[in-house]
């Protein structure tokens, strides 16, 4: 174990917006740009010199390739701070807090901040395979006859662009479609996944009227709460929706209401070692104590118990193995609403025995939790989930989470594509 | 936003036509910036003597030297002055004021633009009805001559309690000599004894302290946290959470705090005092500035209209205060500045909820001044009169246009120019003054 902890100081995030909504023209480096400038703001680190700076973005374009560097020299931070992309789909935002607490414990670092963006409205759109190729066979010839022989394989159907899709390349199929065989193999109902969904706008809801969030969100372009969020939604209004994934499944289950939207935003999180908050005044929200990454073989594994989005469910009882804890040794559960039955079929892969002995070799059951610890403060089904975004909202929410009730301990869990996922406990 | 007419005025051809068709014709202010003389020029220092019997205030000749003013005692033809300071603290009978008259006469047609007139009186006692009317008359020279003056030239009083020494009205001459008090005209202002704490580098006079300002995200409340941030205070900027985008500019461009807090929320207070002291230990300077406006006839006012008003106006700020003073967040020689309005003392048609609030602003001001004297601190109100910001700008052109002649210096404020009085107040120096109400109106001509 390291001999010190990094500490989570805040965090700061612009409310989310759905694709094509307020954020429509913005771009993933003006929307990370003002996330630091509001973190920055909220922490008086004008011209300040941190330790580092990783983020990351999921869609991106290709002249976005030192996108974070980018954001801290337009930001108010000292044009001296050094930064880097990071990328691991859903799980970047998390992937960077658990990367720059690392280096804060192993004494690399005294300060940084992590973080992660994601537009889909202003997503990057590539020129057609095709068309690529023919540019770049005429951009290697050396002749003009060969640069125009190169040409002649110009095709009207290459004039079609390549826009990024929400699937997985080795499966072609989308997130939800993957998720809905998860679903449906764990016979995740559809009454408790709209339950859920009501539950995490009802909590987002109440927490930005408590004022809650008044320390993590900095308005942006006008918006001042997350697009997505319906305060008066209901399970009975939920219920009437019409499934939009597994179609082609019997009685599929997940609608557009359980199910997150494309959204776009951006999140930060302050760390540093605990003598640094101490010479800045700054109080120490929360330690980051341990963080564990899995990833499941979803293209050749089992249809029920590889599922896309249920690393997580892997990398826990490895985390909590090596901590010696158990699932019920937590105040506060933030298990990342990629869909309400991604969060479903977690909580009952833990507490299956069959599941449990097979897959994860435990004894018995990592067992059931208390629920009304569970995304206390809403999570992505109301707020909306940026991808990258997703973790540092929801480090910097467990945090204050975790200060405010004085002492105790938190988990957070988020699945990501690819197969992968990120679990991490956070201590006050 | 631009004043046209001012602009028009002050242009050649412009200022001929005026001139011959008696329009009002505004100057442009001198206006503070840092490493700025106290003056540009000469000063003519005269002391009324009252015979033999009186002299002027111990110690003003070296205050005047260490503040780099150039101060003369005898007025020359042909000397054109940047101020004239008339000490008449030591006037005591009616015909004492002549000396005022002779003093006054010649020079002020030789004084320069945006000029400064300065006298020093003392507050009536009650002990000689002579004395007392000499010193109340004062009050009617200054507020008289102020509407005299042309070209962005003030004049204003300093009332100085029986046992006040010049030490204690030094950071009040400063900054009615300054540019500092562009927009401070025709104003009376009470100095008492024990400034307190000593303003230690005048160019920098609120190095160290923390300083919290409400509304800030934009307007008066950006301004003032812009110009604490200059005089050397660590600033912490609060608005509302739906202002923080801005309210994250105002904080990045002064190196201050961001703060997003609802002042009126009910545990807002509680909120406060935690975070200033978690993140500061406490807090040296509150201004309390966040105010809101629901124009209505009483007659037709909807009870949501007159509430909200009182809450965030006036409520909020003594519950705040009351908060800041229980807990000790407020440290030993604070300084509290709350945003009052000329609607609060001269009332404004449709504004019965927002003038109540106002005026109980200064009462409120006047009911703490004792509590605050207890621990070397003070409380004052600054009553900004027409001041061009967002609030003005949606007004009706012909309307704004009117208001903005509607004083001795026949323009609008500046927000700059209520951040300045309320700097002032924030100084170590000032603590003498408390319990006041500053008027930053250009000697507005209503309620006056």
């Amino acid at each position: 174990m390291p001999s010190r902890r990094a500490a989570i100081l805040g965090g700061n995030r612009i409310p989310f917006a759905r694709s094509n909504g307020t954020y429509a023209h913005a771009s993933n480096q003006d929307m990370l740009t003002a996330t630091l400038d509001g973190l920055v703001a909220r922490f008086n680190l004008q011209g300040e010199r941190l330790g580092e700076v990783a983020a990351g973005a999921v869609l991106k374009h290709s002249r976005d390739f030192s996108l974070t560097r980018e954001s801290v020299l337009g930001s108010a931070l000292s044009a001296q701070t050094p930064a880097y992309d990071v990328q691991q789909a859903c799980g970047t935002g998390l992937e960077t807090v658990v990367l720059l607490a690392n280096k804060i414990a192993l004494g690399q670092l005294e300060s940084g901040i992590a973080g992660g963006v994601d537009t889909t409205s202003d997503a990057p759109i590539a020129v057609n395979e095709g068309l690529r190729e023919v540019l770049l066979q005429a951009n290697r010839a050396r002749s003009l006859a060969d640069r125009l022989k190169a040409l002649t394989g110009l095709r009207p159907g290459q004039l079609v662009p390549e826009i990024p899709q929400n699937s997985e390349p080795r499966t072609g199929l989308s997130m939800g479609e993957h998720q809905a065989i998860t679903t449906s193999e764990w016979g995740i109902d559809r009454q408790r996944q709209d339950e859920l969904a009501a539950a995490s706008h009802r909590n987002l809801a109440a927490a930005y009227d408590g004022g809650f969030f008044a320390d993590l969100v900095t308005p942006f372009l006008g918006l001042a709460r997350d697009q997505n969020l319906r305060p008066d939604s209901t399970p009975d209004k939920l219920a009437k929706l019409a499934p939009v994934f597994g179609a082609r499944l019997p009685d599929p289950t997940m609608t557009a209401g359980n199910s997150t939207p494309l959204t776009d935003g951006a999140a930060a999180v302050l760390l540093a070692s605990d003598e640094w908050a101490a010479g800045h005044g700054l109080p120490v929200l929360a330690h980051l104590v341990d963080a564990e990454t899995a990833a499941v073989d979803y293209v050749h594994g089992d249809r029920r118990d590889d599922g896309l989005l249920m690393a997580p469910v892997y990398a826990l009882p490895r985390l909590l193995e090596r901590n010696k804890l158990t699932l019920q040794d937590f105040d506060f559960y933030e298990i990342h609403e990629a869909f309400a039955a991604t969060v479903l079929t977690t909580l009952d892969a833990w507490a299956d025995p069959r599941f449990c002995a097979e897959r994860l070799g435990l004894d018995r059951p990592l067992g059931e939790i208390d629920r009304s610890k569970l995304n206390v403060r809403g999570s992505s089904l109301a707020a909306g989930h940026p991808f990258a975004a997703t973790g540092g909202r929801i480090v910097a929410t467990l945090a204050k989470l975790l200060h405010g009730k004085g002492s105790g301990r938190g988990l957070v869990s988020i699945c990501a594509a690819g197969g992968q996922g990120v679990v991490a406990i956070l201590e006050a | 936003m631009a004043d046209r007419y001012l602009d028009l005025v002050n242009s050649g051809l412009g200022a001929t036509v005026a001139g011959r068709l008696g329009l009002p014709r505004p100057a442009v202010l001198r206006r503070y910036t840092p490493g700025d003389p106290l003056l540009a020029g000469p000063l003519l220092h005269g002391v009324i003597k009252n015979g033999t019997v009186g002299s002027g205030l111990d110690g003003l000749d070296g205050l005047l030297e260490s503040a780099g003013v150039e101060a003369e005692s005898v007025d020359s033809e042909g000397t054109k002055w940047n101020g004239l300071l008339l000490d008449a603290t030591g006037a005591r009978a009616p015909e004492d004021l002549a000396e005022l008259r002779a003093f006054f006469a010649g020079p002020l047609r030789r004084l320069r633009p945006s000029g400064r007139v300065l006298v020093l009186g003392r507050v009536r006692d009650g002990t000689d009805p002579a004395a007392d009317a000499t010193r109340q008359a004062l009050t009617g020279v200054v507020r008289s001559l102020a509407k005299e003056l042309r070209a962005g030239a003030t004049a204003n009083l300093v009332q100085l309690t029986g046992d006040a020494t010049a030490a204690d009205a030094e950071a009040a001459v400063r900054f009615f000599l300054s540019a500092r008090s562009a927009y401070v005209d025709g104003q009376v202002l009470r100095v008492g004894a024990g400034a307190g704490q000593a303003t230690a580098d005048w160019t920098k006079p609120l190095a160290g302290k923390v300083a919290m300002v409400t509304g800030a995200a934009r307007g008066i409340g950006a301004a003032i946290a812009e110009v604490l941030a200059r005089d050397g205070a660590s600033v912490v900027a609060a608005d509302l959470p739906a202002a923080g985008e801005a309210l994250a500019g105002v904080a990045n461009r002064i190196g201050g705090t961001a703060l997003q807090l609802d002042i009126a929320a009910p545990d807002a207070p509680a909120e406060l005092t935690r975070y200033l002291t978690e993140r500061f230990g406490g807090v040296d300077i509150v201004v309390h500035n966040a105010g809101i406006t629901r124009d209505k006839l009483l007659a037709n006012m909807k009870p949501a209209q007159w509430d909200s008003v009182i809450a965030v106006n006036l409520a909020a700020q003594l519950r705040i205060n009351g908060a800041l003073l229980d807990t000790g967040c407020l440290r030993e020689a604070g300084r509290v500045v709350c945003l009052a309005s000329t609607s609060g003392i001269a009332g404004n048609r449709g504004q019965t909820n927002y003038a109540a609030s106002k005026a109980g602003v200064i009462g409120m001001v006047g009911s703490y001044a004792e509590r605050f004297a207890e621990r070397q601190g003070s409380i004052n109100a600054v009553a900004p009169g027409f001041i061009d910001t967002d609030m003005t700008r949606s007004m009706p052109m012909l309307t704004r246009e009117v208001a903005r002649r509607l004083s001795s210096l026949q323009q609008a404020g500046q927000p700059v120019d209520v951040a300045e009085a309320v700097a002032f107040l924030s100084q170590p120096g000032a603590g003498s003054v408390t319990g006041q109400v500053l008027r930053v109106c250009g000697q507005n001509l209503v309620g006056a």
